[in-house]
């Protein structure tokens, strides 16, 4: 298997690809579960997280996995940056890769703007979320997530290969035209062989959105119907001042996934969301809470993100001769 | 300076010629088209009854009249980093064009006949080809107040135009359209709706899903196009549709036509040629307005040209820096160069693919961009000023934007292998790209 040089997109990612950075997420989970989370692996390199839009969870995420792994982290948000300054994507890039930076991830409100940079810079690029478009690691550790829940992380008589979802139906519901975590979502779960469906209001669904590998309804008891993962994607308010939405109280009477919702869905059904959430509005705090049949993963969901990000870090960044071998990480 | 273009295929569709012939061109302009004289039993330097003549063998090339483009971004004033009448005019040599019309958005606008006859000066001066300045319809293309018209077209302005700034009031439209009217100007107009486009950098569509940029849906077009079809209707002002890129705006165009409204309209090449598959990967150079659609809009809008409904192919050259167009893919500017590429893309593939006979593309960008805003070019009419383009068609050429003559290089054309390509252009007699 050719090596990853940047990650950007799991439209883009090969299969493969994708179940071996789920294997060695495994394995780092087993680090995070320690008292003392640090091995040497990255020693000496450095990982630059440059947002260009705020994150608690993300950037946090990523840091740590860097720090477990004994790299040096730096971050750079865009307020006291020479970004404010007007300096270009490429500038930026071109300078942190100068400064002997290792890798790079780039959190971007632009579609797209992590390619860019992966043009601008010879070193690896990791994509943290650009704009609408893609939100690689968060679609990972969500597969991470499915896959632990339902099971299916090591290989078994009916499914040979690790990390197979076939059979399982994943309903993602809420605002599916903005979010980069429902696209990475799609492309990752189906190469894996899961079933997707998108559920939302049609001034939400994206364009052509049949086109891509899912089932798309409008009708929330059509999309839960006998689902074996709910993911609930948040709802940002200024949807209503744009005129797509007429208010939050009607969207959660329609789409807001309540106890009442989830019945629909498989009684073993994972609930999941990417953060963060509006209790009351896409998710009944009952449901966010756990006080359903099921069970909800969102705790899990920003552990596996840490393995996840760890896993990445990892394999994009080739571990020098004199910072231990590759297999002193798990 | 006689020159005798000797032994080509001439292809003049104005006047309904396509005969291997001499080309004979007195002080600058067509004296005639003649049987050809053979080389062997032709003096040098003469031709019957035309001394002092230079000769150029045309034999096994093809010989039109020197290509318009009545779509081009000239960028000067104001813009000269992306381009300017020289190396616009060098471009427009180097593609075959001898008449290019150019936008007023420039900076200030052509919204003022100092402008329009600054740019006519510029050109006399340093232009490699004939410049006719398209006028604003309003001033500082802001799209209320209407700009001194009639003192526009006095100073030359050869048509009006609110491209790239779309009037969006109806009623400004239709006042503006009534006022071109009396002074029998063709106004060109660029059709969106901008309230359907707002933060759109791509055509709405899968493509645009999956890569999550906000999109430009093709209602957008249809709907500005069909506002400004039935306001010409109403005012029986001259309306020229800007870049058509949907099957649906060419519907417009050719249900315009039968209810006899005073309507044109035009494609680009890129339309003709890509799909919105071409922003994969973000590439900002194939980022247009209106943009690249899909294959079922370039199916229809190459039948559209090959029936005729659409009259003209025009580039909408439109140069930008290279540090503009490698910004974040919604941050960089829109548009893409067209000069240097329009002939060979265009026979490579319309006439190379069947889809639309040589006479119709060389009517399409000579003769008919002509009509269609009443300029005197086009033709090798006897009496017409000599501007003529040579072609290779057997020549083979791979897109290389370093050898561009323009300033930039925002092409997404690069690397392609295309037939056909120019290879002297002459204005008004003159040699001015071989």
């Amino acid at each position: 298997m050719t090596g990853m040089t940047d990650l950007l997109s799991l439209r883009e990612l090969d299969v493969r690809h994708i179940r071996n950075i789920l294997a060695t997420a495994s394995n780092m989970r087993e680090i995070l579960d320690r008292s003392v989370k640090k091995v040497p692996t990255l020693r000496g390199r450095a990982v630059v997280t440059l947002f260009y839009e705020a994150s608690t969870r993300t950037r946090t995420s990523f840091e740590l996995a860097a720090k477990y792994m004994s790299a040096d982290a730096v971050n750079i948000s865009v307020a006291q940056s020479s970004v404010s300054k007007g300096e270009s994507l490429k500038d930026t890039l071109r300078t942190l890769q100068s400064v002997t930076a290792d890798c790079i991830v780039i959190r971007h409100s632009s579609s797209g703007a992590a390619h860019q940079a992966a043009r601008f810079a010879e070193i690896p690029v990791i994509n943290a979320g650009d704009g609408r478009h893609e939100h690689p690691t968060q679609g990972l550790l969500d597969a991470l997530t499915i896959a632990e829940a339902k099971g299916r992380c090591s290989p078994s008589d009916a499914r040979p290969v690790a990390f197979d979802l076939s059979g399982l139906t994943v309903a993602i519901v809420g605002d599916l035209a903005h979010s980069r975590v429902a696209r990475s979502n799609v492309w990752c779960l189906t190469k894996l062989g899961a079933t997707v469906r998108w559920c939302g209001p049609a001034t939400l669904i994206p364009a052509d959105a049949r086109s891509l590998p899912v089932t798309v309804t409008t009708d929330l008891r059509e999309g839960l119907a006998d689902a074996d993962v709910v993911m609930v994607l948040r709802l940002q308010t200024e949807r209503m001042e744009k005129g797509l939405l007429p208010s939050m109280r009607e969207y959660a009477g329609v789409w807001g996934v309540s106890p009442r919702a989830l019945a629909w869905a498989k009684p073993d059904a994972l609930v999941m969301h990417p953060g963060p959430m509006n209790r009351g509005i896409e998710i009944s705090a009952d449901v966010a809470d756990g006080h359903v049949p099921g069970s909800v993963a969102i705790e899990d969901q920003v552990k596996n993100g840490v393995a996840v990000r760890m896993a990445c870090l990892y394999l994009l960044i080739e571990p020098g001769s004199d910072a231990g071998g590759r297999g002193e990480t798990a | 300076m006689n020159l005798i273009v000797r032994g080509g295929r001439i292809l003049d569709p104005s006047q309904g010629i396509d005969r291997v012939a001499d080309l004979i061109i007195v002080d600058g302009v067509v004296e005639a088209i003649a049987p050809t004289e053979h080389a062997a039993n032709a003096p040098e330097s003469s031709h019957a009854g035309v001394p002092e003549c230079e000769i150029v063998d045309a034999s096994g090339l093809l010989v039109t009249p020197g290509l318009v483009d009545i779509h081009v971004h000239l960028r000067e004033p104001g813009f000269e980093y992306k381009e300017d009448i020289e190396s616009g005019t060098r471009a427009a040599a180097a593609g075959g064009f001898t008449s290019v019309c150019c936008m007023p958005n420039t900076d200030p606008a052509i919204d003022s006949p100092a402008v329009v006859r600054q740019i006519i000066e510029r050109a006399e001066d340093v232009g490699f080809a004939r410049v006719f300045p398209i006028a604003s319809l309003t001033r500082a293309m802001a799209g209320d107040r209407l700009a001194d018209i009639a003192d526009l077209k006095a100073a030359g302005a050869c048509a009006i135009s609110d491209d790239a700034f779309p009037v969006q009031s109806s009623e400004t439209m239709r006042r503006g359209m009534e006022y071109c009217a009396q002074f029998g100007l063709t106004l060109m107009t660029h059709n969106e709706d901008q309230s359907l486009t707002v933060g759109g950098a791509m055509n709405e569509g899968v493509v645009a899903t999956t890569l999550g940029v906000p999109g430009i849906p093709r209602v957008s077009e249809d709907i500005g196009a069909a506002r400004n079809i039935l306001l010409s209707r109403l005012t029986g002002c001259r309306l020229h549709l800007l870049h058509i890129s949907t099957g649906t705006t060419a519907q417009l165009l050719r249900w315009a036509k039968e209810v006899g409204a005073p309507v044109t309209g035009e494609t680009g090449p890129h339309y003709l040629t890509l799909t919105d598959e071409a922003c994969e990967g973000f590439n900002t150079n194939a980022k247009m307005n209106p943009p690249l659609r899909t294959a079922e809009d370039r199916a229809a809008l190459r039948a559209a040209l090959a029936d005729g409904t659409i009259d003209v192919i025009a580039t909408d050259h439109a140069p930008h820096a290279g540090y503009e167009k490698e910004r974040e893919f919604d941050k960089a500017p829109f548009g893409i160069l067209g000069l240097e590429t329009a002939f060979g893309l265009i026979y490579t593939h319309l006439v190379g693919s069947g889809a639309l006979s040589l006479s119709d593309a060389i009517r399409c960008m000579t003769h008919a961009p002509a009509e269609a805003l009443r300029l005197p070019v086009g033709t090798l009419k006897p009496g017409a000023r000599a501007d003529v383009a040579i072609f290779d068609l057997n020549a083979r050429w791979t897109v290389d934007p370093a050898s561009f003559r323009s300033k930039s290089r925002n092409t997404p054309f690069a690397g392609w292998e295309l037939q056909g390509k120019p290879v002297m252009t002459i204005l008004g007699g003159r040699v001015v790209h071989v």
